[in-house]
C-alpha cells in the first residue's frame, strides 16, 4: 500500500468505506460501489492500483466468472495471495474494488467484460490475457461480436509484451489472439457454432472437420495448440495425459479448467500441483449450487444466451430428471427473447419441462414450436410442488437466476 | 411498378387467410408428415444440393403465382445464408413458416443455403435474416454475383427479408463504415446509417390492404431506409423507428421486407400467413388449441408496450 502515491492511497480508503457501507446496509455485495467512489477520487486508480503486480485478464462470452475462478486457485497453489473479482464485477470499478481490497497480493486474477478489454489491458498492463469464446449475448446493448473481435486484435497488436492464452478452436478467438506477440494456444473445444460459420479474416465460409476449423480461401486456419481438451482428459505440452475429475459438471468447465491450467503453467505451477486446487471448486457465485427445497434437491445452472443454454443442456443429468426454465428480459439480461430461437430444445424431449420467469410465454411458444410438452409455473416453489420429491435440475438467466437465488433464501 | 407475372393488384387486394381451401387443393387433406418435422430446421451445414432438378414439371413450369399445394410438390422454403444472416433468432421465422405449413397439411422442404452455395432459383419462400455490418456486406456481394436470388425474385418467388437481409434487397445501404454498398435492387428501396441506433420494440399498424393484425416486435439497428416508387410502406409506425420516416418496411409484389429482427412471424402470425397464401393460395384458419400461446404472447407483448412509458 505504501507504494501507491497519497491521493491514490485516500482513494482506496473511501472506497475501501463506501464497499463496507454498501455490506452492512445490505446493498450490495461492495464489488462495484468500493471501486466507483475510489475512482472518482482519482481517475487513474486502476494503473495505479496495478503497477508492479502479476495481473491476468479473463474475457470471452462465457465462463468468465468460473475460469477467473479456477485461474485464481491454480495460482493460489503456488502460495501467494491471488487478488481476485469472483463475484463477476468485471468492468473497472469492479478490477479497482478487488485490487484495493487485497494491496499486498502479488497475483491478481481478473475477470474482464469483453468489450472494455482493449482499455483493461492499457491500464492493468497484464501478463497474461485469457480469451474463452465470443458468442452473440445481449444483443440489444452488447456490440457486435465481429467488431469486439477486431477491437481485440487491435489491443494485442499495440500490447506485444502480453502472452495470450487462446481457445483455438474457436474461429474467432483464434483471429483476434493471433496479432499478439505470444499466443498459447489451447484446443479447448467449441460447441456453439452459430457465430463462427465464416472465416473473420476473409468472410469465406469455414471447413471444419476433426482436426479443427480452416478457411479455404485465405488459408487461416485451428493453429496447432499446446494443451488439449480430450474428453475427460486434459493432454499438456510434453503430451502427458491426466484426467481432470471436477467437481464442476459440464464439458464446458472442463474447457475452462484446461485453460486455467495453460495460464498456471505460465506462472510456474506444474499440472499436478494446480489440479488439486481446480478439483475443490464446487460452485462458483451460486452457479451449479445443489440446494435442498421442500425435500427436492434442486441444481441452479446459469445460461445467459444461446451458447451458454447449448452448454446448461449438456449439463443435464441423463436420468431424464425433470427441468425448470425461468426466462427475464430485463437489462442485464438483454431485452430482447430473440435468442430463444437460437437453442435447440429437443434435447429436453422426454423430460417433464417447467417453465417460469417474466417471459415464459415467449418460451412456450418456442417449446411448443419444438413439439416439447411444458407445464407453466408461476415461480420456483410452484415448480418444485410440481415435481415428485427428487431432484430438479433449474436452468435460468441472468436476473431469473438472481430471483430464484433470493427465492432460496427464504424460508421454504 | 408492375411486376413480374402482373402481381401488383393481387398484393394488395384484401387476402383472405382464413378462406376455406378450395376441394381441388390435395395437400389441404389434413395429413401431416410425418417424421420430426424440425429435424430438417437445424445444422447449418445441410446442403442446397437438394435443390429441384429441371425435369421436376411441377417446380419449372409452372408460372408464378400457381406454385405450392396445387400439385404434389412440397413448398420450398430457402433460407439464404444463415452462416452470415442469422444474429437474432432468425431460425424462428423459418420454423414457425414450416409449422404454420404443415398444421395445415401442407408439405413443407426447408432448404438451408450457406454463403459458399448456389441460391436455388425455384425456392416458394425465400428468407433473410439479420446480420452484422461485415456480413451484410458479404452477403450481398455473394448474392450479387450468384444471382439466384434476383432470378427467384423475377420469377415470382415470396422473399421476406429482415434487418440487413431487408436492407441489402435495396438498392444500396450503408456498410460497416456507413459507406454506400451496392444491393441487389429487387426491392425499391434504398437505406444509409442514422445517427443513432433504434433499439426496442415496435408497434406499427399494417397497410389494411395486407389485412394483417398490428405488428409487435423488437429492432434493433441503424439503418434508415427511403423507399422508392416502386415498393409501399408495410406498417405505419406506433412504437419504435422503423424505417426512420414513420413508416416500417416495405411491400412491392411478393417481396416484403422489415426492421422487425429476429422472429417477426412469432410474434405475428398473421405475416406468417400471409406470406405463406402467396405462395400457396388461401389458408384454412389454424385450430383454436394450435393458437393458443401465439395468441398469448401477442396479448402479452401488446400490453406490455402499451403500459410502458414512451
Amino acid at each position: 500500500m505504501s507504494r501507491l502515491p497519497i491521493r491514490a492511497r485516500v482513494a482506496t480508503t473511501l472506497g475501501g468505506a463506501a464497499g463496507k457501507m454498501s455490506r452492512l446496509t445490505g446493498r450490495g455485495d461492495g464489488s462495484v460501489i468500493g471501486g466507483v467512489v475510489g475512482l472518482r477520487v482519482a481517475p487513474d486508480l486502476l494503473r495505479q492500483l496495478a503497477a508492479g503486480r502479476q495481473i491476468v485478464l479473463v474475457t470471452g462470452t462465457n465462463g468468465k466468472t468460473t475460469t477467473t475462478r479456477l485461474v485464481a486457485a491454480a495460482i493460489g497453489s503456488l502460495g501467494q495471495e491471488v487478488a481476485s473479482n469472483a463475484f463477476g464485477a468485471n468492468m473497472e470499478s469492479g478490477l479497482v474494488s478487488a485490487l484495493s481490497g487485497a494491496p499486498e497480493a502479488p497475483f491478481a486474477v481478473l475477470e474482464v467484460d469483453e468489450r472494455y478489454l482493449p482499455s483493461m489491458i492499457k491500464a492493468t498492463r497484464p501478463r497474461v490475457v485469457v480469451l474463452l469464446n465470443l458468442s452473440r449475448d445481449q444483443m440489444d446493448r452488447a456490440a457486435e461480436i465481429w467488431l469486439v473481435a477486431r477491437r481485440w486484435r487491435e489491443a494485442f497488436a499495440a500490447a506485444q509484451d502480453v502472452r495470450v492464452v487462446a481457445n483455438a478452436d474457436d474461429p474467432l478467438v483464434a483471429w483476434a489472439a493471433g496479432s499478439a506477440g505470444r499466443v498459447v494456444w489451447v484446443a479447448a473445444g467449441q460447441r456453439w457454432h452459430e457465430d463462427s460459420w465464416c472465416c473473420p479474416e476473409c468472410g469465406a465460409h469455414l471447413r471444419r472437420d476433426e482436426l479443427g476449423w480452416r478457411c479455404g480461401e485465405c488459408g487461416l486456419s485451428r493453429p496447432s495448440a499446446r494443451w488439449v481438451l480430450d474428453g475427460d482428459s486434459v493432454i499438456d505440452a510434453a503430451g502427458t495425459v491426466r484426467e481432470l475429475h471436477l467437481s464442476l459438471p459440464g464439458r464446458a468447465n472442463r474447457s475452462n479448467a484446461v485453460m486455467a491450467l495453460a495460464v498456471a503453467g505460465l506462472f510456474g505451477a506444474d499440472v499436478d500441483q494446480a489440479l488439486p486446487s481446480l478439483r475443490q471448486v464446487e460452485s462458483v457465485a451460486g452457479r451449479y449450487t445443489t440446494v435442498q427445497r421442500r425435500g427436492r434437491l434442486l441444481r441452479l445452472l446459469l445460461a445467459k444466451n444461446p451458447a451458454g443454454w447449448l452448454e446448461a443442456f449438456d449439463v443435464l443429468k441423463p436420468d431424464m430428471r425433470p427441468v425448470l426454465l425461468a426466462v427475464n428480459a430485463q437489462v442485464p439480461d438483454g431485452k430482447d427473447t430473440s435468442w430463444l430461437w437460437d437453442v435447440d430444445y429437443r434435447v429436453l424431449r422426454g423430460r417433464h419441462v417447467l417453465v417460469a420467469g417474466e417471459r415464459r410465454i415467449d418460451l412456450a411458444v418456442r417449446l411448443e414450436a419444438d413439439d416439447i410438452p411444458f407445464e407453466l409455473v408461476e415461480g420456483l416453489d410452484a415448480a418444485v410442488d410440481a415435481v415428485p420429491p427428487g431432484s430438479l435440475d433449474v436452468i435460468a438467466n441472468y436476473t431469473a437466476f438472481q430471483q430464484i437465488r433470493a427465492t432460496l433464501g427464504r424460508t421454504a | 411498378m408492375t411486376g413480374p407475372g402482373g402481381w401488383e393488384g393481387n398484393v394488395w387486394e384484401p387476402m383472405n387467410p382464413m378462406g376455406s381451401p378450395s376441394p381441388g387443393h390435395s395437400a389441404f387433406n389434413g395429413e401431416r408428415d410425418g417424421g420430426d418435422p424440425s429435424d430438417m430446421l437445424w445444422g447449418a451445414e445441410q446442403s442446397a444440393d437438394g435443390a429441384p432438378q429441371a425435369s421436376d414439371p411441377m417446380t419449372f413450369q409452372q408460372p408464378a403465382g400457381q406454385r405450392g399445394p396445387a400439385g404434389p410438390s412440397a413448398l420450398r422454403l430457402v433460407w439464404i445464408y444463415p452462416d452470415l444472416l442469422s444474429t437474432y433468432g432468425d431460425r424462428g421465422n423459418l420454423i414457425m413458416l414450416a409449422r404454420r405449413a404443415r398444421l395445415r397439411g401442407l408439405h413443407v422442404e426447408p432448404i438451408q443455403v450457406n454463403s459458399d452455395q448456389p441460391v436455388p432459383r425455384q425456392g416458394d419462400i425465400y428468407l433473410l435474416g439479420g446480420g452484422e455490418d461485415l456480413p451484410q456486406v458479404l452477403a450481398a456481394e455473394r448474392l450479387r454475383a450468384g444471382g439466384g436470388l434476383a432470378a427467384a425474385a423475377a420469377g415470382g418467388a415470396v422473399i421476406f427479408a429482415v434487418c440487413a437481409g431487408y436492407q441489402l434487397i435495396g438498392t444500396v445501404f450503408g456498410g460497416a463504415q456507413g459507406e454506400p454498398v451496392e444491393g441487389l435492387g429487387i426491392l425499391d428501396i434504398s437505406s444509409g446509417r442514422g445517427e443513432r441506433r433504434g433499439v426496442g420494440e415496435v408497434l406499427a399498424d399494417v397497410d389494411p390492404r395486407l389485412g394483417v393484425d398490428r405488428l409487435t416486435g423488437f429492432e434493433n439497428h441503424q439503418g434508415v431506409t427511403k423507399l422508392g416508387p416502386g415498393a409501399t410502406p408495410l406498417a405505419r409506425v406506433v412504437l419504435g423507428v422503423g424505417n426512420g420516416d414513420g413508416t416500417e418496411g416495405a411491400v412491392a409484389n411478393r417481396i416484403l421486407g422489415t426492421y422487425l429482427h429476429g422472429p417477426a412471424l412469432v410474434r405475428n402470425p398473421g405475416l406468417a400467413d400471409l406470406l405463406l397464401s402467396w405462395a400457396a393460395g388461401p389458408l384454412p384458419p389454424l385450430p383454436d388449441e394450435d393458437e393458443i400461446w401465439t395468441r398469448r404472447l401477442r396479448s402479452e407483448r401488446l400490453a406490455a408496450v402499451s403500459a410502458a412509458p414512451a
